[in-house]
C-alpha cells in the first residue's frame, strides 16, 4: 500500500534529531511494547510481512506523531484484535480511553502463491526496471524506485516474498538482488557521485 | 518525580494502553513469566555497537579477516561469535578515500542488531529515512560528516533480507595500537556511515 511508512524521498521533515548514544529503551513501557509484539506475533504465527503491515496500516497522522514503540504497540494490538486474542472494546475498557488501531487490510487474502522462482533472471551488471505498480497490500518495493531503471550489483539468494506472506499462510520464494540507482535518475536534480541501492525481489523487476 | 511516600506518577495514555494489552494477554496465559525482563536484558546487555567495533578492529588488524569479512560478512562476523536475528545475512561495505557508504531503512527500521544493537531513535524517525536517499551529501554534512565533493556516496536501503555494516577507514596514526585499543576508536555512527573516524 502507498502508506505513510514509505518515506524515502519525502520532503519537509527538517533536521535529524541526532544523538551520539542512547539506551536501547527510553523507559519500561517501550521495552514492554517490544516484548508484547513478540508475544502476539508468536501467538498468531505472524510472518515478518504481516508484522510490518500491521504498522504500515496505521493512520498517517498517528504514525507521524507517535514514537517507534507506539508503532509496535499499535501493530501488536491490531494483530491481537484481528486474530481474536482480544477485542477492541476490551482494550479501550482496560486503557480507560481510546486505543487507536491500524486500518483494515486493503488487499485480498492470498491463497495461491504461484510457483517459486528458483534461478535468478538477472546477474550483476544487468539493467533492470522496477515495475511501476501500486499494490494494495504489503510490499517491500519502495515507491521512490518504481518505474526507475538501475543496475544489479549483487545477488543475495532466495527469500519468501513479503507481498505474499503478509496476506496468508502460503509462501513464494524468489531471488533477491541489490540494485544500484544513480541518485540523479531518481530525483532528476543533477546530483552526481551519489548512488542509492535498494534490495528487491525478482517479481518487482523487469529487464530494461 | 516520585519521592518516597508519594503516589507514583499517573500513567500517560500510551502507558495505559501498553498496560491494557499486557494485562489482557497475561490473563490469557500468553505472556511467559519474566518474558519482558528477559527481552530487556538481552537487548541491553548482549548486543550493541561494541560487537561491531570488535569486527571492525579485527578487519583493520588482520588483512585476511578483512577479505573474509568483505566476501562473506555473515560468516566472518560469526567467527567472533556474533549472529542471529537481523544479522543472518550480513553485507559489509568498505569506506575508502574515494567511496563513502551509509545505511538506511526507508520502509521501517531494519538494522544489524547483533553487531550494532537496537537502532537509535533518529535512525527510525521520518527525517533520516526520508532524506538519506534523496540528499545524502547535504544530510551527512548537516549531521557533522561533510565529505569532499569528489568522494562518491553509496547509500544502502535495507529493503529486503540483507543487513549492512559499514567498515570505516582506519584513522591515521594508529599503527601501534592493539586490536582492543582500535576497537575503542570505533563509534556506532561510523558503522552506520553518518560519521568518519
Amino acid at each position: 500500500m502507498d502508506g505513510i511508512h514509505d518515506l524515502g524521498g519525502m520532503q519537509g521533515f527538517g533536521a535529524v534529531d541526532h544523538s551520539p548514544a542512547e539506551p536501547p529503551f527510553p523507559g519500561r513501557w517501550e521495552a514492554t511494547a517490544r516484548a508484547l509484539m513478540g508475544v502476539v506475533a508468536g501467538a498468531v504465527d505472524a510472518s515478518g510481512g504481516e508484522f510490518r503491515h500491521s504498522i504500515e496500516r496505521m493512520d498517517p497522522g498517528h504514525y507521524l506523531t507517535s514514537s517507534y514503540y507506539e508503532h509496535w504497540l499499535t501493530g501488536a494490538a491490531t494483530l491481537a484484535v484481528e486474530h481474536g486474542l482480544v477485542t477492541h472494546a476490551e482494550l479501550e475498557a482496560r486503557a480507560g480511553g481510546r486505543f487507536p488501531l491500524s486500518g483494515p487490510v486493503l488487499a485480498p487474502r492470498v491463497d495461491d502463491a504461484g510457483p517459486d522462482v528458483g534461478e535468478p533472471r538477472f546477474g550483476p551488471g544487468d539493467r533492470v526496471r522496477v515495475h511501476d505498480w501500486h499494490p494494495a497490500g504489503h510490499t517491500r518495493c519502495p515507491r521512490y524506485v518504481r518505474g526507475k531503471t538501475g543496475t544489479v550489483v549483487r545477488l543475495d539468494g532466495n527469500y519468501s516474498v513479503p507481498d505474499v506472506e503478509a496476506h496468508g499462510t502460503v509462501r513464494r520464494h524468489e531471488p533477491t538482488y541489490s540494485v544500484r540507482f544513480a541518485a540523479a535518475d531518481l530525483w532528476r536534480d543533477g546530483q552526481h557521485g551519489v548512488s542509492v541501492h535498494v534490495d528487491l525481489w525478482d517479481s518487482y523487476l523487469e529487464p530494461a | 518525580m516520585n519521592e518516597k511516600g508519594h503516589h507514583p506518577a499517573p500513567l500517560s495514555p500510551v502507558e495505559q494502553r501498553v498496560a491494557a494489552l499486557e494485562a489482557l494477554l497475561t490473563e490469557r496465559g500468553l505472556v511467559p513469566e519474566g518474558f519482558i525482563e528477559e527481552i530487556t536484558r538481552r537487548y541491553e546487555s548482549e548486543i550493541g555497537p561494541l560487537n561491531g567495533a570488535k569486527v571492525v578492529a579485527r578487519a583493520w588488524a588482520d588483512p585476511e579477516y578483512r577479505e573474509r569479512l568483505l566476501t562473506d560478512g555473515t560468516a566472518a562476523i560469526a567467527e567472533l561469535g556474533f549472529g542471529g536475528a537481523e544479522g543472518d545475512h550480513m553485507v559489509v561495505v568498505e569506506n575508502t578515500p574515494a567511496v563513502h557508504n551509509v545505511i538506511v531503512c526507508t520502509l521501517c527500521s531494519c538494522y544489524p542488531w547483533p553487531v550494532l544493537g537496537l537502532p537509535p531513535s533518529w535512525y527510525k524517525d521520518p527525517p533520516y529515512r526520508a532524506r538519506m536517499v534523496r540528499e545524502p551529501r547535504a544530510l551527512l554534512a548537516e549531521m557533522g560528516c561533510p565529505l569532499p565533493g569528489d568522494v562518491e556516496i553509496r547509500v544502502w536501503d535495507s529493503s529486503a533480507e540483507v543487513r549492512y555494516l559499514v567498515l570505516p577507514q582506519r584513522p591515521p596514526g594508529t599503527g601501534g595500537l592493539s586490536e582492543g585499543e582500535l576497537a575503542g576508536l570505533v563509534t556506532r555512527d561510523s558503522m552506520i556511515g553518518v560519521a568518519r573516524l
